[in-house]
């Protein structure tokens, strides 16, 4: 080391962590950073959200009887036509809800990964945690629901595992499935968990999307509440009714 | 010629008497233009050559924070150092009440001038004038730079900036953020170096300590520093080296500074031919919280702000125990309001300071072993209601209901002066250059402008004009003026200093004995505040004088370092810097011993006036104190002042 | 009060640690919890061991050095209170106390209950500041801000940087602390022309430091001693996802 007034020294070297591979497009941002991944989360759990909001309320029909639910089922096929083809808006919105459930349990899995690596060793006296049962509740939660949600595939869509499994005959598929205690058990578990994963779910989405703020914290938070006892209610009462043999 | 001095009867040579010195950096003619005419002369380095330049930069509180910053920002490299794990944590962070400046926004009748006029009259006369004229200018400059960077100053619902008053003055001139001025302004330096060191302007070496100072060629070429964390030695080279190492309060072991605080830096440099300056006056505090036992390692500022509001009492019948809401009225003694009518509890420090001392060792003190004087709101709360001192005030009473456990809206605080600032530091030019050429002092750590006292909220000021506005042009005029050749870390002057600090630490974790760093710590800071604190006399001072050689010696003898040098080793760090204030003490102590005058912060018993005030002796005693080091007895060269525009007087608060 | 403490003890980085028990007599409950842990030390040194190493500067709360894990919370159980400037009349005569480091990846154990925080500062140094080229401000009354965003710019700006945040989050996240700084500097005129590139250049920092992403969870606002509300962290957001709509 040494400096003469003719000889040009090199700058001094930045000691921060620079990483060349910074993308530089907005998506390519957005997409790389935990706060874009958790606004995906956001946006397909809201996509979810309100599918299953309208779904809920189609699955109340069953309460019509069968004829008027059996209708609504060929009904969602038929929604559009004939603007649309034939099943031409279910297999829209299936693909929308593919995209959205896989989207948001890739970013789940990718940010799970990250926070768990993030904080790699416990206390080893127990955090008393205020508030953060909501974090494993809704990794768990997410778990069981995405379990869930392949079985009610199969028993419902493709009938592969539904004991009456009769295209066309929703109602009775239903009734069938839920006259077992053990299918109508999960069914109530996947229920609560959802709610659970939507009443913190939703708080969280609206903070993630930044529409949160100090003002509008306490209707956010009756918001989540009355989204999770009403879904989740509103889910559970037709294998309740099924299990009760209201519905028969 | 050197005379050798003794004392009285029977007094042994404490120093020896060298040629007087004179600031010749300074400029002369009208005051008001002296900055702008020294700026102009000074010479300047081509912008595209400013990157062959090296500075390093120790410290990164206020002045050393704005003058990295500033350096990188103009194009220099800048090598910058601090011991705490970032340079947010500086000291500077814990400054509470506020900034001064001119800005004269409230009509009040301020001005450069006035600010001028109440420093030079605040530091007893003991400061030079022209530094402080141009301190007063750049105040101005200070507040628009920090509310460019986000500072969050006190604002008021117009949306302008909030001021007001502080110790002293009659104007209200103090900026202010909440209790925590020091915090936003650091933070706005830090994010300025920050962005700095991002850029790779700046190479920042946070927990790495300054261990000596290198001199080749009789000029500044670098620093040894120890990394705190591989306990790895290493010697850094530049063109010139700039201090900004705050001061040196913890030598009292009890003080409201962090407990970091040190001597290291500037004792190393004084060392390496530093003139050291005035090392006696130190500031004392009006407004700490009291102590509350032996195990107590630091104590806890208040913010003088609560002086604009809070009324100081103690019972009128002494040894009254009562509590204070039991004491009526009649029965109180508002003795600032009573003794200082015109300024009443917003007296400068260290009247207020004596002022308690006095209640306290007549036996009219409060709380625990009788060590303390009210701070009562109780009449705030009244006028302002509780939601306006809370606002005001907030985080300072939650602080002392926090460390005392009792709530200041419903008792008075008690309160006890405390060292707080130290005014002494390394002898500087106008330039801010020390007595060795390419070594610069800015902040806290150099003999600031503040002379023998220093106003409130004028630190931060200081601070920020020497290392954002005063530092870089002088620091370029020295390299644009000076050939430096070049050097190399093989050079035998690096290699001896770097094998001096291995061997000094080597040394402290040889002895093994029976003592810890903190006991020796401990002991020589009730020594020097018992002899060299709120008032000093010369058979105190003469006592500590024998003692802390002692001390010292013992220290080599028996104190315990357990570790080992090549790791994180806090009880090594300590015991190093212990070391040096075993040394720093006896100067501070002979320099309060020589100053047989009482002036702002050094009070000498035997100097005052018939009602107990601080009598000055302008006679003898009108310049500022630079020492030498020479390894026996310390060399005193004089540096007379001379007063043109504020004149000589006595100060009177009353 | 006489009591237990059990406090991690690590040599160093690659040293794998654990937990160590020291009994502690007479400790006077108007210590504060630093001013306990020298008592331990003093003790320490005489009885030939090394003594507990510990991050400390201001004692008064401001500086941010201080912070450890006290009982499994950060800064101990008092709310709004950094570790030196906890007392032990929180606690009671007999009780066993747990002392552990902050715990992230982003910031590994120095020593003992020393933790390197440098990551912070890289995420400051990122775009943590206002561009203003010392010398070149205009003067400070020319841009009068409105009391109400004053005061909540201060609000954030309160944040002392100590990381009590990232040690509380399951997540070891930094949003609190990183969100702060945001909040702080966007909501200021001052700090407009910057907006965009310094909220995206500082979250892609403290993605690039591995601290986690939040889940919302909300540890961290409950162990910040300057209370930073997770309101600042919903702000974090908006101004991210703002900023990528424009360039
Ligand atoms: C409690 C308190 C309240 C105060 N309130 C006010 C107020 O309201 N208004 C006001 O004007 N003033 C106030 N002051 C005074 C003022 O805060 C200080 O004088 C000023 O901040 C000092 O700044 P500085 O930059 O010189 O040093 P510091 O901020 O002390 O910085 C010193 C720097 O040097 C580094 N350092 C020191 N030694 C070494 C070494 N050997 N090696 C490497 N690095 C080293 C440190 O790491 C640090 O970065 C207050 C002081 C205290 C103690
Ligand atoms: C495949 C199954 C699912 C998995 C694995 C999963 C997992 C997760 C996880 C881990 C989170 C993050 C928790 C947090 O950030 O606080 C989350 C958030 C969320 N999930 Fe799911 N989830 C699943 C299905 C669903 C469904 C069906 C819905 C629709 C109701 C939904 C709605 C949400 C919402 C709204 C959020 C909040 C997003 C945010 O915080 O920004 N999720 N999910
Ligand atoms: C107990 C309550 C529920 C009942 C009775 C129920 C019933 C049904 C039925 C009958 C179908 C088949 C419709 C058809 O193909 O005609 C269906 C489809 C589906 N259900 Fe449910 N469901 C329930 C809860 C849920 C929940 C909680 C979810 C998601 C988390 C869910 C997700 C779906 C999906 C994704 C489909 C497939 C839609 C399609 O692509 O055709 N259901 N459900
Ligand atoms: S946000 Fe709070 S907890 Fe986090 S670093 Fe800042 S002050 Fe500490
Ligand atoms: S605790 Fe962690 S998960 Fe988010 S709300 Fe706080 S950063
Ligand atoms: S030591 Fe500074 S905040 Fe605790």
């Amino acid at each position: 080391m040494s400096w003469t007034d003719e000889e040009v020294v090199p700058r001094v070297r930045s000691v921060a962590v620079t990483n060349d591979a910074r993308p530089t497009s907005p998506v390519g941002i957005f997409w790389r950073s935990t706060i874009g991944k958790k606004a995906v989360m956001a946006v397909t759990g809201g996509v979810m959200l309100l599918y299953l909001l309208v779904h809920m309320l189609g699955n109340l029909k069953i309460f019509y009887g069968r004829e008027s639910f059996d209708e609504y089922a060929h009904w969602l096929r038929t929604i559009g036509v004939p603007a649309l083809h034939g099943a031409w808006f279910l297999w829209i919105m299936r693909a929308l809800l593919l995209v959205a459930i896989v989207l948001h349990a890739t970013t789940a899995y990718q940010l799970s990964r990250r926070d768990l690596k993030a904080r790699p060793q416990k206390y080893a006296h127990r955090q008393r945690l205020e508030a953060s049962y909501a974090v494993n509740t809704m990794r768990y939660g997410g778990i069981i629901i995405a379990l869930f949600v392949i079985y009610h595939l199969l028993d419902f869509t493709t009938l592969t595992v539904n004991r009456h499994g009769v295209e066309g005959a929703a109602y009775d598929n239903i009734v069938s499935s839920f006259s077992v205690w053990w299918v109508t058990l999960f069914y109530i578990i996947a229920m609560l968990a959802l709610g659970l994963h939507i009443h913190h779910g939703f708080w969280s989405a609206a903070r993630t999307l930044g529409v949160h703020s100090a003002a509008r914290e306490k209707n956010l938070k009756i918001a989540a509440t009355v989204l999770a006892v009403l879904i989740s209610a509103g889910f559970v009462t037709v294998p309740i009714a099924v299990l009760a043999g209201l519905v028969d | 010629m050197p005379e050798t001095t003794s004392l009285g009867s029977g007094g042994s040579a404490y120093w020896t008497v060298g040629d007087d010195i004179a600031d010749t950096a300074a400029p002369d003619g009208p005051i008001e233009t002296r900055w702008d005419r020294r700026k102009f002369s000074a010479k300047l380095v081509n912008p595209a050559n400013r990157r062959k330049h090296t500075v390093i930069v120790v410290g990164t509180g206020l002045a050393g924070g704005a003058a990295g910053a500033t350096l990188a920002e103009q194009g220099y490299n800048v090598i910058q150092f601090c011991f705490q794990d970032s340079p947010r944590r500086a000291h500077s962070i814990a400054a509470q009440g506020g900034i001064n400046a001119a800005k004269n926004y409230r009509n009040d009748g301020d001005s450069v001038y006035r600010l001028f006029y109440d420093t030079v009259k605040g530091g007893d006369f003991r400061a030079r004038e022209s530094n402080v004229y141009r301190l007063a200018q750049i105040s101005t400059q200070i507040i628009d730079q920090c509310v460019a960077q986000g500072v969050p100053f006190a604002r008021e619902y117009s949306g302008l900036l909030d001021t007001r008053s502080f110790g002293g003055v009659q104007v209200q001139r103090t900026f202010y953020a909440r209790g925590q001025t020091g915090q936003q302004l650091l933070i706005g330096a830090y994010q300025a170096l920050s962005r700095q060191i991002d850029a790779g302007n700046v190479e920042i070496h946070p927990r790495t300590e300054m261990l000596d100072l290198i001199v080749i060629d009789g000029r500044a070429r670098g620093i040894v520093a120890r990394d705190l964390v591989t306990g790895k030695i290493t010697p850094y080279l530049a063109d010139a080296v700039v201090l900004a190492t705050g001061g040196y309060g913890n030598v009292f072991f009890l003080s409201t500074n962090a407990k970091g605080s040190n001597t290291t830096a500037t004792w190393r440099a004084h060392r390496r031919g530093a003139h050291f300056a005035n090392p006696c006056y130190t500031q004392i505090h009006p407004t700490c919280i009291p102590r509350s036992g032996e195990y107590q390692g630091k104590l806890t500022l208040m913010s003088e702000s609560l002086r604009n509001d809070g009324r100081i009492w103690v019972p009128k019948t002494k040894g009254d125990t009562r509590s204070p809401d039991q004491i009526p009225e009649a029965e109180r003694d508002y003795y600032l309001e009573r003794i200082y009518p015109a300024f009443g509890n917003l007296v400068p420090r260290d009247i207020a300071s004596r002022a308690a001392k006095y209640q306290c060792d007549d036996g009219r003190g409060v709380g625990p072993g009788g060590l303390g004087v009210y701070l009562d709101f109780a009449d705030a709360i009244k006028r302002m209601g509780e939601d306006k001192v809370r606002e005001k005030y907030g985080n300072l009473f939650e602080m002392y209901d926090r460390i005392t456990g009792e709530d200041p809206y419903k008792v008075p605080m008690r309160i006890y002066p405390a060292v707080h600032y130290t005014m002494g530091g390394l002898w500087v030019d106008y330039d801010l250059q020390s007595s060795i050429p390419g070594m610069f002092v800015i902040g806290e750590a150099n003999f600031s402008d503040h002379g023998a006292n220093r106003l409130g909220a004028s630190a931060l000021m200081q601070g920020l004009a020497d290392g954002y506005f005063v530092l870089p042009p002088m620091l370029g005029n020295y390299i644009a003026s000076t050939k430096l050749g070049s050097v190399s870390l093989d050079d035998p002057a690096v290699t001896s200093v770097v094998g001096e600090v291995t061997g000094r630490l080597g040394r402290l974790l040889e002895i093994n004995g029976d003592r810890t760093p903190d006991s020796f710590h401990r002991e020589l800071g009730e020594l020097i505040w018992d002899e060299c604190g709120m008032g000093r006399t010369e058979a105190g001072l003469r006592k500590a004088l024998a003692r802390i050689p002692e001390l010292r010696e013992e220290f080599w003898r028996r104190v315990k370092v357990p570790g080992d040098s090549g790791e994180l080793n806090q009880s090594l760090e300590k015991a190093n810097r212990i070391a040096d204030f075993l040394e720093f003490g006896e100067l501070l102590c002979i320099d309060a011993l020589h100053r047989a005058e009482s002036c702002g912060g050094h009070f000498r018993e035997e100097s005052q006036t018939p009602d107990g005030e601080a009598l000055r002796d302008d006679e003898h005693f009108a310049y500022a104190a630079a020492w030498e080091y020479t390894g026996g007895a310390p060399v005193l060269h004089r540096e007379p002042l001379q007063f043109d525009y504020v004149h000589l007087a006595q100060r009177n608060y009353s | 009060m006489n009591l237990t403490l059990r406090i991690w003890r690590q040599r160093g980085p690659e040293d794998r640690g654990a937990m160590v028990t020291y009994e502690l007599a007479d400790v006077s409950p108007d210590m504060s919890f630093l001013e306990m842990l020298d008592v331990l030390n003093e003790r320490l040194i005489l009885e030939g061991e090394d003594p507990v190493a510990f991050d400390h500067d201001c004692r008064e709360g401001i500086c941010g050095m201080c912070g450890v894990v006290i009982n499994g919370q950060a800064h101990g159980p008092r709310d709004r209170t950094t570790t030196c400037q906890l007392h032990m009349r929180e606690f009671t005569d007999g009780e066993t106390i747990d002392i552990e480091p902050w715990r992230a990846a982003a910031f590994p154990v120095v020593r003992d209950l020393v933790v390197d925080r440098s990551g912070f500062d890289r995420i400051i140094g990122s775009g943590g500041y206002i561009s203003v080229v010392t010398g070149s401000a205009p003067e400070a009354h020319a841009t009068p801000v409105p009391k109400d965003i004053a005061d909540a710019a201060f609000d954030n700006a309160t944040c002392i940087g100590c990381g009590a945040c990232v040690a509380a989050c399951p997540n070891g996240s930094a949003m609190l602390f990183t969100s702060a700084k945001v909040t702080h500097l966007n909501l200021l005129p001052q700090g407009a022309p910057e907006r965009e590139t310094r909220v995206r250049d500082m979250v892609a920092t403290m993605d690039d430091e591995g601290f986690g992403g939040c889940t919302n969870t909300g540890e961290c606002t409950v162990a910040c001693p300057k209370g930073i509300p997770l309101t600042s962290i919903g702000n974090l957001n908006r101004e991210y996802l703002r900023s990528l709509t424009r360039r």
